[in-house]
C-alpha cells in the first residue's frame, strides 16, 4: 500500500507483522486502555538491595524472548546497557529484544550481542557510527523500530512495546528505591524518559553508584515502581555524559542560518509577550536562541516556557527572566543540569508528558515555536533525521516529528548544501517527520514557507528575506550541485520508521552499496 | 550613484567550499584571494578554481580578485587566468607607484577587446601597504578610469613603520588621513584594513568607528561574522535619513521650480549636501535590503 505520503510500504512486514500505514498527522484516533505493570507486592521490611548485575537478572527471571528497556541520559558516558547485555549474553540468555530510549556511539560495542543472537530486535529513537551501519546491513530479526519520543511513550503506555525489566542507571537512588538524576558523580539532570519506563515495566532494576540513605530528596522516580537495586562503582564517565555549557556555533553558515530564522519567527507574528518555544540542540537551531534573545531584549517581551532537551543557553534566559518556566525531559549540559538541581522553575518531565500524541494533552500542544534541524527535506516539506546520502542509519527520530506537530509554528533550519549534496531534494529519502507539520524551511540561500501557511506567507512577504518556493530552492542548489542519483535499494525492510501515533511513516530498505 | 563598497571580504581562492559560499554573506564586495590567502604552492590552483567560480557561480554582488603583485611571478598569470572569466574588479596589492597602474590597465584593455567585454568594464583598485606607496597615493588613484577604490593593507604598512599595531590605532592615522585624502582628491573611494581579531567584537566596532569620523568608504573584512557588523555601523540613523529625505525633496522642489536656490527650513543647500543625501539614503537602502529585523 502507499501510505497518505505516497511512501510504499507492505501490508505486511516480515517480523512485524500486519501494519497501519500513515494517515495524516492528526488522523488516527486511539482505541482502548491504557497498558500497566504487573501487580506485585513488597513486603515490609524486605530488602530491594542485590549484590551484582548477574543478581538482579536471576532475580527477575529474565528470559529468552523478553524486552528490556534503558534510558539514554548518559549518552556517550553509559556505562549500564552495555554491562548489562554483556551479562545477560554471559547467562546464555537469548533473543532480547532491546527498548532503549535511544542508542549512542558507546552502544557500538553491542554489535557482538546482535551477531551472537543474544539481541534480536530493537526498537528505539535512531542509531549513529558502527551500529547504524550495522543496523542497515539487517541483522535482526525483525526491522529496525524506529520511534519518535513521544511515539515510545505513546507505544508503552498502549502496550505496543512491553517491557518486561527496565534497567534504570540511578545517579541518586536511596536504599528503597527512590531515584533522581541531579545528586553524585553521573548527574545527568532530568530522568524524563526514565520515568516512563520505570511507570509501566512489568520489573524495575535500578543501578547505582550513588546509595543514599532513606529518604532521598527530591524523588524523580518513587520507590513504588523500583523492584530491585545494584550498587556499582561507576555508572556513566561524566565527560560522556554532558558536555560543559553547549556554546553558540561560530560557523557563519549557521549564524546565518540562525539568523533567518529567528527573523522568520519575527515576522510571523509567534515572537509575542508569553511566547513558548523549543530549540533542537543542533548548531543552527541553537544558534537562533541568540538572535530571538537580542529581540526579546530589544522589545522589552518576556517569553512564558521553553521546552527541551534543555541546554545552559536555555537555562540562562531563564535566570536572566526571559523566560518563566523550563520544561525539561534530557538535559544537555552541565549547566542545564545545574539548572534543573537548583531552580525550582526548571521542571523534569516524563517523555509522555513531553510528547505523547494519546494523553489527554502534552506539552509540545502547547508550543508557539520549535525550531529544528533536518538532514535532508523535500519539496513537501517532508523531514528526514534518520538516514545519509547513502541511505545509512546515522541519526535519531528525537521529537522532531512531535514537536512539529504540537508546535504553531515549526521552522527547519538545514544547510542547503552540505558538501556537495543537494539538502533539498525532490524527495528525502526516509520521512520521519510529514511535511504537513512543518512550516518554514530556513537555509542559507533562500527559505521556504510552507504553501499552505498562507498566513505566514503574506506576513514576510515584505521582509526583504530570501523568501521563495521549495522548489526554487531545491533548483538552487541542484543547479550548484546537481541532482543527486536514486540511492540503490534491495527489497530488503531493514527499518520501519513508526510516527507518534504508531502508524508507519516510512521504511528503511537495505541499500546496495 | 556610486556602488556601495562598506565590506569588501576576502575569501580564499583556493578553497572551493568557501568560494562556493561567498555570496550568501551578503558582502558588497567580495574579493576572490589569490595573493596572501594562497601558499606559493596552490597559487596555480587558486587562480584556476577562482577563474571557474567567477564563470559558474552567480554571486549577485560585486566580485573582485586580489591578484599577485605584478612583480612576482603569479601576477600577471594571474590576471590572463581571471580576466576572460569578467570579474568586476581587480585589487592590486602592494600598489607602489601610478606606473604598474597603467601596465595592468593596459593588459585588462587587451583582455576586454578579445573577450569582447565592453572597454572600460573591469575596474581596478589598490591597496598601499608602504610609505612609498602612500607618497604615491594620489597618483596611483588617479593612474587610470578604471580605478574605482584605494585601500590600505595595515600589516605590512606597520611592518615598514617599525611599530606594531596598538588598539587605538594611532599608528595608522597619518597613513588612513593621507590615504582618504589622496583618494577623495582623485573623486574615488577608500577602504579601510582588516582587523584580524575576529572574536574581538568590542575592537572592531571601535575601529568602525573611528575609520567611519574620518572617511572611509568601507572596510576590509576576513570573516563572514564581521559582515553585518560593519553594515549596522555604516547604517545611518532615522534622524540622519528623515533629514537626507527632507534635503532631496527641497532639491527636487527646486529643480521643479527651476529656482537656482535651494533651502530647508531656512537654510541654503548647496550640492556637496544633496550628494550627501543621497549617499545617506543609498546606505539605508542598502541596509534594508538584506532582510531581516
Amino acid at each position: 500500500m502507499k501510505n497518505s505520503i505516497g511512501r510504499e510500504i507492505p501490508d505486511f512486514i516480515p517480523g512485524l507483522g500486519k501494519v497501519t500505514g500513515f494517515g495524516g498527522a492528526f488522523a488516527y484516533k486511539p482505541v482502548g486502555r491504557t497498558a500497566g505493570a504487573t501487580l506485585t507486592t513488597c513486603l515490609p521490611r524486605a530488602d530491594k538491595l542485590l549484590a551484582s548485575i548477574e543478581t538482579a537478572i536471576d532475580a527477575v527471571g529474565l528470559k529468552d524472548g523478553m524486552t528490556i528497556s534503558f534510558h539514554h541520559h548518559f549518552r556517550n558516558g553509559d556505562r549500564i546497557l552495555n554491562r548489562v547485555v554483556e551479562a545477560i549474553a554471559k547467562k546464555g540468555i537469548r533473543d532480547i529484544t532491546l527498548s532503549p530510549s535511544s542508542l549512542n556511539t558507546v552502544n557500538d560495542a553491542l554489535i557482538p550481542y546482535i551477531e551472537q543472537g543474544v539481541i534480536t530486535a530493537i526498537e528505539t529513537s535512531g542509531a549513529r557510527g558502527k551500529m547504524g551501519r550495522f543496523l542497515t546491513e539487517g541483522h535482526l530479526k525483525k526491522p529496525l523500530h524506529i520511534r519518535s519520543h513521544g511515539g515510545r511513550a505513546q507505544a508503552i503506555e498502549s502496550g505496543a512495546i512491553h517491557i518486561d525489566v527496565a534497567f534504570l542507571g540511578a545517579p541518586a537512588c536511596d536504599r528503597y528505591g527512590n531515584i533522581n538524576g541531579i545528586q553524585g558523580q553521573s548527574a545527568c539532570g532530568s530522568l524524563g524518559y526514565a520515568i516512563q519506563d520505570a511507570a509501566y515495566a512489568d520489573q524495575v532494576v535500578a543501578i547505582t553508584d550513588n546509595l543514599m540513605p532513606h529518604p532521598l530528596f527530591p524523588i524523580s522516580i518513587p520507590q513504588t515502581q523500583v523492584d530491585y537495586i545494584v550498587v556499582v562503582d561507576s555508572i556513566g564517565d561524566p565527560t560522556g555524559i554532558a558536555s560543559g555549557a553547549l556554546r553558540y556555533t561560530k560557523d557563519p553558515k549557521e549564524l546565518l542560518i540562525a539568523k533567518y530564522a529567528a527573523d522568520v519567527l519575527d515576522y510571523s507574528g509567534y515572537l509575542q509577550q508569553d511566547f513558548s518555544m523549543q530549540l533542537g540542540s543542533g548548531g543552527a537551531s541553537m544558534a537562533v536562541g541568540r538572535f530571538i534573545k537580542t529581540k526579546m531584549l530589544e522589545r522589552g517581551i518576556t517569553g512564558s516556557f521553553g521546552v527541551g532537551g534543555m541546554t545552559g543557553v536555555f537555562a540562562e534566559m531563564m535566570e536572566e527572566g526571559l523566560f518563566k518556566m523550563m520544561f525539561d525531559v534530557q538535559s544537555f549540559d552541565i549547566p542545564a543540569i545545574d539548572s534543573i538541581k537548583k531552580n525550582s522553575n526548571h521542571l523534569e518531565m516524563s517523555a509522555s508528558y513531553y510528547a505523547n500524541p494519546h494523553n489527554s494533552g502534552a506539552i509540545v500542544n502547547n508550543l508557539d515555536a520549535v525550531i529544528l534541524s533536518a538532514t535532508e527535506v523535500d519539496v513537501d516539506f517532508n523531514v528526514n533525521v534518520i538516514t545519509d546520502s547513502n541511505g545509512v542509519i546515522m541519526g535519531a527520530s528525537g521529537g522532531h516529528c512531535d514537536t512539529a506537530a504540537g508546535a504553531k509554528l515549526t521552522i527547519v533550519v538545514a544547510p542547503l548544501l552540505r558538501g556537495r549534496l543537494p539538502m533539498v531534494k525532490d524527495a528525502v529519502q526516509t520521512v520521519v517527520t510529514p511535511g504537513e507539520t512543518v512550516d518554514a524551511i530556513v537555509t542559507e540561500r533562500g527559505i521556504a514557507i510552507n504553501p499552505k501557511r498562507l498566513d505566514i506567507i503574506d506576513k514576510v512577504k515584505h521582509s526583504g528575506l530570501p523568501i521563495m518556493s521549495i522548489h526554487e530552492l531545491k533548483d538552487i542548489a541542484y543547479k550548484l550541485c546537481g541532482k543527486p542519483e536514486a540511492i540503490g535499494l534491495s527489497d530488503e525492510i531493514v527499518g520501519v520508521v513508526e510516527y507518534r501515533d504508531g502508524t508507519i511513516i516510512d521504511v528503511i530498505r537495505r541499500p546496495i552499496l | 550613484m556610486e556602488k556601495l563598497r562598506r565590506s569588501m571580504m576576502f575569501v580564499p581562492g583556493n578553497n572551493p567550499g568557501m568560494l562556493l559560499n561567498a555570496g550568501i554573506y551578503g558582502a558588497d564586495t567580495i574579493i576572490l584571494d589569490c595573493e596572501d590567502a594562497v601558499a606559493i604552492t596552490e597559487k596555480d590552483s587558486a587562480r584556476n578554481l577562482v577563474f571557474q567560480a567567477i564563470s559558474e557561480l552567480n554571486y549577485g554582488t560585486e566580485v573582485a580578485v586580489r591578484i599577485n603583485h605584478i612583480s612576482t611571478p603569479f601576477g600577471w598569470d594571474d590576471l590572463k587566468r581571471v580576466l576572460p572569466a569578467k570579474p568586476d574588479l581587480i585589487r592590486l596589492p602592494m600598489a607602489q607607484g601610478p606606473e604598474e597602474i597603467r601596465q595592468i590597465d593596459e593588459f585588462i584593455s587587451e583582455a576586454e577587446e578579445k573577450n569582447k567585454f565592453p572597454a572600460g568594464s573591469i575596474k581596478m583598485m589598490a591597496a598601499v601597504e608602504t610609505p612609498k606607496g602612500l607618497r604615491f597615493a594620489y597618483e596611483i588613484a588617479a593612474a587610470s578610469p578604471r580605478m574605482v577604490a584605494l585601500a590600505i593593507g595595515a600589516e605590512d604598512f606597520i611592518a615598514n613603520l617599525k611599530t606594531t599595531r596598538s588598539k587605538l590605532g594611532r599608528e595608522l592615522l597619518a597613513a588612513r588621513g593621507q590615504l582618504v585624502l589622496a583618494a577623495r582628491e582623485a573623486g574615488i573611494q577608500c577602504i579601510d584594513t582588516v582587523f584580524s581579531d575576529i572574536n574581538d567584537e568590542e575592537g572592531f566596532k571601535r575601529e568602525l568607528e573611528l575609520i567611519k569620523e574620518m572617511g572611509f568608504d568601507g572596510k576590509s573584512v576576513v570573516n563572514p561574522r564581521q559582515v553585518s557588523v560593519v553594515h549596522d555601523f555604516f547604517a545611518p540613523t532615522a534622524k540622519e535619513m528623515d533629514h537626507a529625505e527632507r534635503v532631496l525633496a527641497a532639491y527636487q522642489e527646486a529643480l521643479e521650480k527651476k529656482s537656482g536656490v535651494i533651502s530647508l527650513n531656512g537654510k541654503m543647500i548647496d550640492l556637496p549636501i544633496v550628494a550627501r543625501a543621497e549617499r545617506t539614503l543609498a546606505y539605508a537602502k542598502a541596509a534594508a535590503g538584506k532582510g531581516g529585523k
